[in-house]
């Protein structure tokens, strides 16, 4: 494992939004601060956080859709900031939506959504090829290649995922940003996709940042989790470790929460239930952002954000309290 | 099937037994019977199925396309053209028989040829006070007229798709400047300014175009297009950046974005595309009102140059004789109405059609 390089780093991102509040005056929204961590090739890191805390922001800010407040994002060891290395990483990187019904264009023939990418990219020679390439695409995500001259709407939604994925993966790419991908999809769909996105990484060694906030889907795809709160990243660590043994309080919680399909041990469980609201990210406590929630906050939390600190080998926690 | 059928052995009819053949194995071509495979619609056909519905957006469908087939066709086979001065033949004095004709009367010559024994194409609506025959003037006219509403629906069109789209597209402080300019227009009294510019072209365009084909069509004609291209795409240009804005938000724009997908890419593939059915249905009612005002123009006397005649121009003439002649004065109304009013109602039944709000 400590052999693979790493294919992500991302150093001290910060994406503020600058939000009117009255004439000429504006607040800073902080949607994404001072957030680092590093993505091995091959691995699948899960980013679990509830809504609002800034998880999607910190996938869009990777792929440069919104122009990073502050911090680097470094991808096979180049710095994604001109606009050749811009554009030379969406060859590599691409990105899965939430929504599958939005995020489809309604005038586009699926051949033509899937094909988009190879257009823009210029990756064919001529149309037998685009065509060819096209539905070894939609073979490869499990769509029958009658179906390119259909148009997005007459799908079903795993099935228009399945469109979404196979448009991600016609650059060809490394890198693949998997925003919340299964959470409008049913249950039983959610597993059939889920369940793709596994064997596609072991078909063409692809590398995922897997965003999510269904903890028991995120579990069972990530190598390492990494937990958000209020655009801080508060608790990193390999997948089963961070599940069965979490470290900070906002972790516990959060991980109390989770249903267990068995009622017995779902009794004997305690959920700890979380005092007041989640902060508005327009005024944001000082110190760490938990601690107006947080059943061990102590003085220090007000004054400091904790810094992430290795606690065991692997698991880095930003807490006072350890 | 059969072969396999012939080689079963025979059933007695009365048997209660299963026949087997009945559960054999398809082979590919019945499988292939079997698949239903939906013709998938696309937009362009989902919204023309709708309009064929609408029995009243038909009709006028029908009339328009009547109108505009006449328009085109009967000025090249018609016996009159619509600048001939019937009493006026080289080297004779001017036959005064033949103006003001009316519906079905001949001038002297003509009769005189009649009895003769030939066959002389009536004055369907008689002739004007020149001794020109009235029924291809008016014909002529809705020609003008119709040509004048598409030409201004285009130049709206791509003026005020271009502009709004960008405009929307860029946002900011693109978005701010563009719009003031806008506003500024809107604000302009427009038929003042259309006297003006009439007036102030007529002067400065007339030596320009002399001696080319612009000539013919006459100055009027120029100074209406011109009017349209700077003072009447000004919705237009606010409506397609409302709806370029709408769609700007979409996730498929931003999904656009992440592939690598430029702004002129993101324009042309996916958001005119997707405002195409508002592009349609304003571009349908801008000719209707494109047509009148080429009309009211004409009436004012800034339109199309004599002798050329436009739907507008055939009510001013009509207005020295309406008492004697009052035929003259309502064809022409009565043809702007119809044109005008199937335009507007095909119009509406386009919204209805296309727009993906109404669906029913």
């Amino acid at each position: 494992m400590n052999e693979q390089k790493n294919l992500l780093e991302v150093k001290n991102l910060k994406q503020y939004f600058d939000v009117p509040n009255g004439i000429l005056k504006s607040l800073k929204l902080k949607a994404v601060d001072d957030v680092s961590f590093t993505i091995k090739e091959g691995e699948t890191l899960g980013l679990v956080g509830e809504s609002g805390c800034g998880k999607t922001t910190v996938g869009r800010s990777i792929l440069q859709l919104y122009k990073p407040t502050a911090g680097e994002v470094w991808f096979d060891g180049q710095l994604i900031k001109s606009k050749k290395s811009i554009s030379d990483f969406r060859k590599q990187a691409q990105m899965v939506f939430q929504d599958p019904y939005s995020s489809l264009d309604p005038r586009m023939t699926v051949s033509d959504i899937i094909g988009e990418p190879l257009d823009v990219h210029k990756l064919y020679s001529n149309k037998k090829e685009r065509a060819e390439k096209i539905k070894y695409l939609m073979d490869l995500v499990g769509l029958s290649s009658e179906h390119a001259t259909r148009y997005a709407h007459e799908f079903s939604g795993g099935q228009r995922q399945r469109i979404g994925i196979a448009r991600a993966l016609a650059v060809d790419p490394k890198f693949i940003i998997c925003d919340e991908p299964v959470s409008a999809l049913d249950v039983s769909i959610q597993a059939q996709v889920v369940n793709m996105f596994e064997d596609l990484q072991k078909k063409l060694g692809l590398t995922y940042l897997f965003i999510a906030h269904d903890l028991l889907v995120v579990k069972h795809i990530s190598t390492r989790i990494a937990v958000m709160y209020l655009g801080k990243l508060i608790e990193i660590g390999p997948a089963n470790d961070l599940y069965h043994n979490p470290i900070h309080p906002y972790t516990i919680s959060l991980l109390s929460a989770v249903p267990v399909p068995d009622p017995n041990i779902a009794r004997a469980n305690k959920r700890i239930h979380l005092e007041g609201d989640v902060p508005s990210p327009l005024h944001m406590p000082s110190g760490c952002p938990f601690r107006t929630r947080c059943p061990k906050a102590t003085e220090k939390c007000a004054e400091s954000m904790p810094e992430l600190k290795e606690v065991q080998p692997g698991r880095l926690v930003a807490c006072h309290n350890l | 099937m059969k072969k396999k059928t012939a080689s079963m052995p025979k059933k007695n009819p009365l048997s209660l037994q299963l026949d087997i053949s009945k559960f054999e194995k398809a082979n590919d071509e019945e499988k292939f019977l079997q698949q239903r495979m939906r013709e998938s619609t696309t937009f362009f056909k989902d919204g023309m199925r709708r309009l064929a519905k609408n029995k009243l957006a038909m009709t006028c469908l029908i009339i328009v396309v009547f109108i505009v087939l006449i328009a085109i066709f009967v000025p090249m086979i018609y016996p009159y053209s619509y600048e001939q001065q019937l009493g006026v033949t080289a080297g004779q004095s001017v036959d005064s028989s033949y103006n003001n004709l009316k519906p079905f009367e001949y001038g002297e010559t003509e009769l005189k040829r009649m009895e003769e024994g030939e066959s002389i194409f009536p004055h369907i609506f008689g002739t004007d006070s020149h001794g020109r025959d009235y029924a291809i003037r008016v014909i002529y006219g809705t020609r003008i007229s119709l040509i004048v509403g598409f030409f201004a629906s285009i130049i709206v069109l791509i003026i005020g798709a271009i502009y709004g789209a960008i405009s929307g597209y860029y946002g900011g402080k693109v978005d701010l400047i563009m719009m003031r300019i806008v506003d500024i227009i809107y604000s302009l009294p427009d038929l003042l300014m259309i006297i003006l510019l009439a007036t102030v072209l007529k002067q400065t365009l007339t030596p320009v175009i002399e001696g080319t084909g612009l000539e013919k069509l006459g100055v009027g004609m120029i100074s209406i297009f011109i009017v349209f291209a700077l003072l009447y795409w000004v919705g237009m240009a606010r409506l397609i950046r409302g709806q370029i804005l709408t769609i700007k938000q979409q996730d498929y724009v931003l999904n656009a974005r992440s592939i690598g997908a430029k702004g002129g890419h993101i324009i042309r593939r996916h958001m005119l595309p997707n405002c195409i059915s508002v592009l349609i249905i304003s571009t349908a009612l801008q000719i209707p009102s494109a047509i009148f005002t080429e009309s009211y123009l004409s009436f004012l006397g800034l339109g199309v140059n004599m002798p050329m005649p436009s739907l507008g121009s055939l009510a001013a003439e009509a207005r020295s004789g309406i008492f004697t002649y009052s035929y003259r004065l309502i064809i022409p109304a009565v043809t702007i109405f119809l044109i005008v009013l199937s335009l507007n109602l095909l119009g509406d039944g386009l919204r209805d059609a296309f727009d993906p709000k109404l669906k029913k």
